[in-house]
């Protein structure tokens, strides 16, 4: 016995190796960077260059009204189709499903070309609400996804002994369907925020420079030799929002969250 | 109103009438009747794949009838959803809710629920029923009793998921008894537990039920289980009810050979009645207590493995004499297969006789039970009494004589099942009988009714008779066929 699980750790090995090649490494040279100033020595710079201008610090925060907006816009369109599709009149096929998922398959700067040209069609000119339905359109799927794997899988007796008890449907729905869901929604809201947050190529393509996010800053950064140590503390101020954010995400749903479906823990 | 009371305690609280269900063109219930009295102990019971939890599933409201009627309480319930019948399920796998705790799982029907609190008068001046919610209070007390009485009082603030199996089961029994339901349904419920479990769950639930008072259908495919529970039991194949009794009649007097092999073990034999009170089968004449064949007629019989005697061979004790082919010990008795004449019986016996050995095997006349082989009309040896009315069971019935038999002319008169009428008066009858048995045959209830001169009457009726009823039984003379006997039979 022991040593077949011996043996078995072997086939993790090259999975150990490529993530610690793709993951750490890059965090670590990430981490390197922040911390460091152009001569490589130990520095806070980087972070008291974010800190000291409020025009940074006011990106940042559009960047994350922008996601928190695009993810809850998602959220709110993707859960009522999840619930139609999931219901057994449309699972039967999953020709659906495919239809909502099938523009991922499509390269994003296209989709984002394309859009600009339906929005120039119609004569949208708010550059905001352009960025927001470019980000909804991009990452619509990845809330979709989620939100329908748990509620297809979710246990059909439990709608039913809810409606045994005396329940109607709309009961049913916030007393049982949406609390089992919550992981589902929480990897959702977690897929699309993510992204979102740190995208530029949305708003370069479709904004102007109103909607500047903090990707955009990022690239900027990286576009110059001396600006990968700022750059870097950038993407690190980012990573900590985001760590922070899914931690406090995944508290919120931990207590209540069931561990079947689109589990919950990204993290 | 005592009357009406009594009259209410012994009424039918759910009447199927005529249900069927077809999914994609399979038809899963067949046109099934079925009536179940107030506060009793139902079992559907049948191999998985019969209908009876398609049936459960429909008294529940989870799927509608293709056709037909479910009657509650002599209300239409058919188009009725779930949420609004006062009927509660435990679910095969219990679906308790994952995300509430024992408490509130067991609360979940309480907080919904909207009770009548007296009436109002509205600015029109019109009163109306008002209705009000449980307070936190009520539903603290109710919740608790119903742990206590499952054996959980102390767990309504553990999470479901860390409950055993038998444990999460007394939760989805309590959440669906707290809300007092007229009607409990029961989903194989004790299908997931082993063997010692299962068997307390059987004590625990049959004591609740006599408590409570509560009517209880109970679907299973254990016929163990379902003889042990229940007052009355439906055994089901393919959509259609093959017999509904308690478990002693269908234990000893299956309808069907269906029925007998699947309630216990046993042996199913083609025998013929060559006169009252006795029976062949096997190349063997024995003793019966069954009556009122016709001669020669031929039958099914069930003979119970423990209701086969075995002596050694040569004893001369027993009727047949064959050979013991294996033996099986199952715990405080024997299982033996023993050839005799052809047939290989299955017997059970607390002494063992080795493989290969000459036994001899005897039957005693209460071990033996004699069934219809399935027909379609009665018949009866008789005499014409008169110008055109022959004698049938006592009584003159009137017949169209068109060949001019005479009277005394020794006849046979057959009449079909569906060709006898039940009158509620005795008096509309020309003869009387009591109900003796009612089978549900899908489209239709075959009753047996036992007359005055003992002989048995059977009739194919959409209408259901209670056992024991009194009615009277009249035939339309154009439905009798009356033949008259070849010489030989005559003399007899």
């Amino acid at each position: 016995m022991r040593r077949i699980s011996f043996k078995r750790t072997y086939f993790a090995m090259p999975y150990a190796v490529l993530g610690v090649l793709f993951v750490i490494v890059p965090l670590g040279i990430m981490v390197f960077y922040a911390f460091t100033g152009t001569d490589n020595s130990f520095t806070f710079s980087n972070f008291v260059n974010f800190f000291s201008k409020p025009a940074m610090i006011k990106v940042l925060f559009r960047s994350l009204g922008v996601a928190a907006i695009t993810t809850v816009v998602c959220l709110l369109l993707a859960y009522p189709i999840a619930l139609i599709l999931s219901s057994s009149k449309f699972n039967k096929s999953a020709i659906l499903i495919l239809m909502f998922v099938l523009p991922m398959w499509i390269n994003s700067l296209l989709r984002t070309y394309a859009i600009k040209i339906v929005l120039d069609l119609i004569g949208l000119k708010n550059a905001y609400a352009a960025v927001v339905i470019g980000m909804v359109y991009d990452f619509f799927p990845f809330m979709l996804l989620p939100l329908y794997t748990i509620l297809v899988n979710m246990d059909y007796s439990l709608t039913e002994a809810a409606t045994d008890l005396g329940s109607g449907s709309a009961g049913t729905f916030f007393r049982v369907k949406l609390p089992l869901s919550l992981p589902g929604i929480m990897s959702g809201i977690l897929m699309v925020f993510m992204p979102t947050v740190s995208t530029f190529a949305i708003s370069d393509i479709l904004g102007d420079t109103s909607t500047y996010m903090f990707g955009n800053i990022i690239n900027q950064w990286f576009g110059t030799q001396a600006g990968w140590h700022i750059g870097s503390a950038y993407s690190f101020i980012l990573l900590v929002l985001i760590a922070v954010t899914m931690f406090i995400a995944n508290k919120l749903s931990g207590g209540k969250a069931q561990p079947t479906g689109a589990g919950g823990n990204v993290l | 109103m005592e009357n009406g009371k009594l009259h209410e305690k012994f009424d039918k609280i759910i009447e199927i009438r005529g249900v069927s269900k077809v999914f994609d063109g399979i038809t899963v219930v067949d046109n099934m009747n079925l009536s179940i009295k107030r506060g009793e102990f139902v079992t559907l019971l049948g191999p998985s794949g019969c209908g009876k939890t398609t049936l459960l599933r429909m008294i529940a409201g989870f799927e509608t009838p293709t056709s037909g009627q479910i009657i509650l309480e002599r209300q239409d319930v058919t188009g009725i959803p779930p949420h609004k019948r006062p009927i509660n399920t435990v679910f095969q796998k219990y679906a308790l809710f994952p995300h509430l705790n024992v408490f509130n799982n067991v609360a979940f029907g309480l907080k919904i629920k909207q009770i009548p609190a007296g009436t109002s008068v509205d600015k029109k001046g019109r009163t109306k029923e008002v209705f009000r919610k449980y307070t936190k209070a009520e539903i603290k007390e109710k919740v608790e009793r119903a742990l206590a009485l499952v054996n959980l009082a102390d767990y309504g603030h553990r999470d479901v998921n860390s409950l055993s199996g038998g444990q999460q089961q007394r939760v989805a029994i309590a959440r669906a008894l707290v809300l007092e339901p007229k009607v409990l349904l029961l989903d194989e419920p004790l299908g997931a537990l082993d063997l010692k479990m299962r068997k307390d769950m059987q004590a625990e639930l049959k004591a609740m039920h006599r408590n409570l008072g509560i009517t209880f259908v109970y679907v299973t495919h254990d016929q163990e289980e379902a003889l042990t529970m229940s007052d009355n039991i439906a055994v089901i194949k393919d959509g259609v009810i093959q017999q509904y009794g308690t478990p002693k009649k269908i234990y000893d007097e299956p309808a069907n050979a269906f029925v007998a092999d699947f309630i216990g073990e046993s042996n199913i034999l083609s025998g013929t009645m060559p006169e009252d009170f006795r029976v062949v089968f096997c190349g063997e004449s024995f003793k019966c207590l069954d009556k009122g064949f016709a001669r020669n007629e031929k039958v099914d019989l069930v003979v119970r493995p423990e209701d086969i005697d075995v002596y050694k061979g040569g004893s001369g004790k027993g009727q047949l004499t064959g050979k013991v082919l294996s033996s099986v010990f199952k715990g405080t008795y024997y299982e033996m297969n023993i050839e005799a004449n052809g047939y290989e019986f299955t017997v059970q016996n607390t002494d063992e006789f080795a493989v290969g050995r000459t036994v001899e095997l005897g039957i005693e006349p209460d071990g033996i039970h004699i069934m219809k082989k399935l027909r379609t009309a009665n018949e009866y040896i008789t005499e014409v009494t008169g110008e055109n009315t022959v004698a049938i069971c006592g009584g003159d019935f009137e017949f169209i004589n068109s060949s001019g038999l005479e009277k005394g002319t020794r006849v046979k008169a057959v009449v079909p099942f569906d060709a006898v009428e039940l009158t509620d008066d005795e008096s509309d009858g020309v003869i009387g009988g009591n109900i003796a048995q009612s089978l549900y045959k899908g489209a239709y209830y075959q009753v047996q009714v036992y007359t005055d001169d003992d002989n048995d009457f059977f009739v194919d009726t959409a209408d259901e008779w209670d056992n024991d009823d009194r009615v009277g039984i009249r035939i339309p003379p154009e439905r009798i066929t009356v033949t008259a006997m070849e010489e030989d039979d005559a003399q007899d």
